[in-house]
């Protein structure tokens, strides 16, 4: 299998401090790699580096077979970015926005036009196509931006946070279309604090934290060292005990109930793991920053859309 | 492509949807023509009876006279005014999350601020024709002939064309817009300190020698000769050329360092 993405000992420091500290990253053409990770851990970094919009203090990287310090125009003409923040022309209409697109990649008016009323309908646009942005929601805004990458057909594409902000409906929107890019033979890269997330739909998840990667392997890899889920068991007077992983299986359930002594009124409920549960599990320590916040959507989500 | 005509058909494009924001926003273009319509107004009908009184020759009709020697220093005052527009429209423009787009894609480095650079040479085209038919509305009557119109449209271009790429390295350069704005105000104070309102002559020494050594002063002088139908002095003809190459070559060096600033 061809390598789309080979990153080696990716430094980046900003002001004295260590935002990614020696990243290797190794991402096979075809399949989604999900760097998982809390706020500040260095994903968006990773990503403008990796798209040229930061340069390294350290490391290398070939991207689609270009040397990303040597040909970063190379690199350039094989990516797209969606970024965290909708990277689209407030001032203008869906439309002109792809059309804005379709010119920069040189497509020719015929092709442009072509490419561009494909994408309006493939992501549901077309209605609004002519209307100035102001009138989209955020989700027809991250779906018009998703659009404007594609309109070059990038080999590579990198997706910081796509999710975030986003209404369980058109998370699952997102998620289908990460798919349909994947049968079109795309290369993914995305980032998200969300374990969840990125069990749905990455071959491999590498998890930062801090600017290091801290563990790595599939998600079932992952989750055998987490568990699949996690039991929440509360005594009958308010008291929680402490969260036990399960592995899934009816027999690791039973053994669990088993340890659990005497009260049989006792609650016992059963989550998704966390971000905080993979740390634990490959730390033994909670994540670097504050993740409260990466915690508890993650398993809203779940119930939402399962 | 060939590296040339990329360039040109990436700039052409950013050129489009700088014309199109001005459409889309045109609160920036109505407030940077307002200005020296504005000024030109209070000039002529509230100092213009005193000021033109003054000027040499000056006496009867004083305030149509001082309208005449008026106008070139409020074409550059809208000149300068651009520059403000130009900062600000690069400040925003770098705040958007579109330009990180851009930065990521294989397109020319330099089409972003040749877009914004045309779009506000054009802006200051449109503002300078509307201050002159304000001008001809309230009796200017230039005695420029069709060659010497010519060459004062080419001649103002430039200007514009040289400030706006300062202007937009210094936009580039500010962490907020409010900041961005603030930095060409200096443009708008250089008429002021040359021959734009009066003659440099009848300052004190000192300011005398700046208002003879700053750019505006050759600006102003150039675009008052040809309005009044004679070829401008060499010297005068001279020093903007040079002054508009050394404002191109400062601000586009300056504004591609700091487009690069921090990619690979």
């Amino acid at each position: 299998m061809t390598t789309a993405i080979a990153a080696r000992g990716i430094t980046k420091r900003y002001r004295g401090q260590t935002v990614l500290d020696g990243v290797d990253l190794t991402v096979a053409a075809g399949t989604v790699l999900a760097l998982l990770g809390p706020n500040g851990a260095g994903k968006t970094t990773a990503v403008h580096i990796l798209s040229t919009l930061v340069r390294p203090d350290g490391g290398t990287a070939t991207i689609a077979g270009h040397d990303l310090l040597r040909d970063p125009q190379g690199v350039r003409s094989a990516i797209g970015l969606t970024g965290q923040f909708a990277a689209v022309d407030g001032l203008l209409t869906g439309e002109e926005n792809l059309r804005l697109m379709a010119d920069l990649r040189h497509l020719g008016s015929r092709a442009g036009r072509q490419r561009v009323a494909e994408l309006l309908e493939r992501f549901d646009l077309t209605d609004v196509a002519r209307k100035p942005l102001i009138t989209y929601s955020g989700g027809m805004k991250r779906r018009l931006d998703l659009a404007m990458t594609l309109v070059g057909t990038p080999q590579i594409v990198f997706l910081d946070e796509p999710t975030t902000g986003l209404d369980p409906r058109s998370r699952q929107t997102m998620w289908e279309i990460v798919r349909e890019l994947l049968d079109d033979g795309v290369t993914i890269f995305l980032t998200t604090q969300y374990l969840e997330e990125a069990d749905r739909v990455a071959d491999r998840v590498v998890v930062l934290d801090h600017g290091r990667i801290v563990g790595e392997g599939t998600p079932s890899e992952l989750k055998a060292r987490v568990g699949t889920e996690v039991l929440v068991v509360t005594d009958r007077d308010g008291t929680a005990r402490p969260e036990i992983p399960i592995d899934g299986t009816v027999g690791g359930l039973r053994r669990v109930l088993d340890e659990i002594d005497g009260d049989q009124l006792a609650t016992a409920s059963l989550r998704t793991p966390s971000l905080d549960d993979v740390f634990f599990a490959l730390t033994g320590n909670p994540p670097s920053s504050s993740s409260e916040s990466a915690a508890a959507p993650a398993t809203a989500s779940t119930r939402e859309e399962s | 492509m060939t590296n040339i005509a990329t360039t040109a058909a990436d700039s052409a494009t950013m050129f489009r949807r700088n014309l199109l924001h001005m459409l889309r926003y045109p609160g920036l273009t109505v407030f940077v023509i307002g200005i020296p319509v504005l000024l030109l107004l209070l000039f002529v009908y509230v100092f213009g009876g005193t000021l033109g009184a003054g000027l040499p020759g000056g006496g009867n009709g004083a305030s149509q006279q001082y309208l005449a020697y008026v106008v070139p220093g409020i074409l550059l005052i809208g000149v300068a005014g651009i520059a403000n527009g130009a900062s600000i429209g690069i400040a925003q423009d770098m705040t958007e999350g579109i330009v990180a787009r851009f930065r990521s894609m294989a397109i020319s480095r330099a089409a972003v601020l040749n877009g914004h650079v045309l779009g506000n040479t054009v802006q200051g085209l449109l503002c300078l024709a509307i201050v002159l038919g304000v001008g001809l509305l309230m009796g200017f009557r230039p005695a420029a002939g069709p060659l010497a119109w010519l060459v004062l449209a080419a001649f103002l271009a430039l200007v514009c064309y040289s400030i706006s790429w300062v202007a937009v390295a210094m936009g580039m350069s500010s962490k907020t817009v409010e900041a961005a704005s603030n930095w060409p105000m200096i443009f708008t104070l250089l008429p002021f300190l040359g021959s734009g309102f009066v003659p440099t002559a009848s300052m004190p020494g000192w300011l005398q020698w700046f208002a003879d050594a700053q750019p505006f002063t050759p600006f102003i002088e150039t675009a008052r000769a040809l309005l009044a139908g004679r070829a401008p002095s060499a010297g005068d003809g001279w020093w903007s050329l040079i002054w508009c190459t050394g404002f191109i070559a400062l601000g586009y060096a300056w504004a591609r360092r700091l487009y690069e600033r921090k990619s690979v």
